[in-house]
């Protein structure tokens, strides 16, 4: 779905060498599968956000290419192609909005494509039956929450019939509530309706729902694999500045006190699976 | 939304079903301007009294509560006294009464009164009759409206769809802009600022400290508006197709006879009748 060949980018101006600035990706070198959920994981400024507006060509390599469903985003033809199928969603709700109500939101994406008319309606009732918003069509996004107008914005994108989301950090400014919806709305558009998932976020908790976590620090691929397979490495994610979920780290304490438990548990329910059998017999 | 904007009525939208909501929004604008070039036209009382009964038969057609659009006058009250106050010394004519302040005498004339009320009148259906248009259609069926009206003006190169963009924008952020201008109060009088106290001049140079966060955040806002807008495929001057397309209607047609009737009887009445 989406390809990246020894990728690396620099801020620079025109008049500034791009040999000479600093990159903020570094020969990147990444596969994502059709149908994945992918959660790209780091701390401010490890150049997550910036590797995600490549994605969708609104930023392009300096060097190396980046290649979405085969296309070149570097080749100004397949702009539209590559936006409408890889659809973006920005961190803050408000910032992102261009209508004053919601089912014109929605309609935003498809009126720039030169949709028909019906064919507009159609998707837009779709899509907000999708993030289950449906009830909300005529209201203005100024009087919702944060949840739902970011589940609004994921309507609003998913109205181009894309096959890759990609969420910059959708859940940033949400309240725990907010953040639940989103999540669980992007785990069903990913789940039930085959969309391609890239959720950049700096939540463990949601990187450990995906199928695979890929760590960036200071522009390089720290780590990648499943979330067992990543959030195993304690003391790499915690020198880089990243929590892991707080049962990979009690398995982790643990071990290091010499106690036999697999350390590469997610959620309560594992951890506590593992302490049952570690504990043995004399737990009962 | 924040306090200072309660009072403004003119960009609110009333949603409802009657046939002034229902119009198509370029006949509703076009009887906008008209409404308000004829009301500069007539300067007799008959021809305000018919004024008076379209404005009150139009307010009555729109269902919208007389109260609301009172309210909308009244933030611009001090205006009207202001007008009409300067209109009724400041208009030479034949002395009513008179008083003498120093060398100089305060008179109010016979043309005067009238001036000042004439100017009360106008600005008053001048207020009535714009509220009743934003009142009764929508931002969107509002910038829709203006886009059609400008595009014969694209040949020479006026960029009708951009400026309708730009007003739906601006629609859209006025509330999110409002809810910052409070949280930057909020946040400044948390630290001692005064913005209630002192006179224009004090109150003016304690509106700076405001502004400046205010207009760095909509840049910013601006800014992450502009990709996103990008990111879903937005390009200015390219040919968008609409969802909700308005038409003309039988309803549209009918309006527009009735109003050209209503305007040409209003006009040949300030023509022919001598009150």
């Amino acid at each position: 779905m989406i390809e990246t060949q020894n990728l690396s980018f620099a801020y620079h101006s025109d008049d500034e060498d791009a040999a000479t600035a600093e990159k903020v990706l570094k020969d990147i070198n990444l596969k994502i599968e059709k149908g994945s959920f992918t959660a790209i994981l780091g701390s401010n400024g490890s150049g997550k956000s910036t590797l995600a507006k490549h994605f969708n060509a609104i930023l392009l390599p300096t060097l190396g290419k980046v290649y979405v469903k085969g296309m070149d985003t570097a080749s100004a033809e397949n702009i539209f192609s590559i936006r409408s199928s890889a659809g973006m969603v920005f961190q803050n709700p408000d910032n992102q909005m261009v209508a004053a109500i919601v089912e014109d939101e929605v309609a935003f994406a498809p009126e720039n494509l030169g949709v028909e008319p019906e064919e507009i309606r159609r998707r837009v009732d779709e899509c907000l039956e999708a993030v289950n918003m449906t009830d909300y069509a005529s209201s203005t996004p100024s009087k919702l929450s944060g949840g739902q107008k970011q589940r609004v914005a994921i309507a609003a994108v998913l109205a181009m019939n894309p096959e890759i989301l990609i969420l910059d950090e959708p859940t940033a400014m949400l309240d725990p509530k907010g953040r639940s919806e989103v999540i669980k709305t992007i785990e069903k558009l990913n789940k039930e309706n085959g969309i391609t998932v890239v959720l950049i976020t700096h939540y463990m908790d949601e990187a450990a729902r995906a199928d695979r976590v890929i760590v960036i620090d200071d522009g390089l691929v720290s780590l990648d694999g499943t979330p067992h397979e990543v959030f195993c490495n304690v003391e790499k994610l915690k020198a880089i500045g990243l929590d892991v979920p707080q049962v990979t780290l009690l398995a982790y304490e643990l071990q290091k006190r010499g106690i036999e438990i697999n350390k590469s548990v997610l959620t309560v329910e594992e951890c506590f699976a593992e302490l049952l059998r570690v504990s043995g017999g004399m737990g009962k | 939304m924040a306090e200072i904007f309660k009072d403004i009525i003119i960009g609110q939208y009333i949603p409802g079903k009657s046939p002034l909501h229902r119009l198509n929004p370029v006949v509703k604008i076009i009887f906008a301007v008209a409404y308000i070039a004829v009301l500069f036209l007539i300067d007799k009382p008959i021809p305000y009294f018919i004024f008076t009964l379209y404005t009150l038969t139009l307010v009555i057609i729109s269902g919208i509560n007389i109260k609301i659009i009172l309210k909308g006058i009244r933030p611009m009250l001090w205006i009207f006294i202001f007008t009409a106050v300067l209109n009724v010394f400041m208009t030479p004519g034949e002395t009513i009464w008179s008083v003498p302040v120093f060398s100089w005498s305060l008179k109010i004339t016979k043309e005067g009164v009238y001036a000042g009320a004439m100017i009360t009148v106008r600005l008053l259906y001048l207020i009535t009759g714009t509220s009743l248009l934003t009142l009764t259609t929508s931002p969107l069926q509002l910038t829709d409206g203006i886009e059609k009206l400008l595009s014969p003006l694209k040949k020479i190169k006026v960029p009708a769809s951009e400026i309708a963009m730009m007003m739906t924008i601006a629609i859209r952020f006025i509330p999110t802009l409002a809810e910052e201008t409070d949280k930057i109060m909020k946040a400044q009088t948390a630290r001692g600022a005064d913005f209630q106290s002192g006179n224009i001049i004090k109150r003016a140079k304690a509106m700076v400290p405001l502004l400046v966060p205010l207009f760095i955040s909509a840049f910013r806002r601006a800014d992450e508006l502009a990709t996103a807008m990008e990111a879903r495929c937005y390009v200015s001057g390219a040919k968008r197709t609409r969802m909700k397309e308005t038409r003309f209607t039988f309803l549209d047609i009918r309006a527009l006879i009735i109003f050209s009737v209503a305007c040409a009887a209003l006009i040949a009445a300030q023509h022919w009748i001598y009150l």
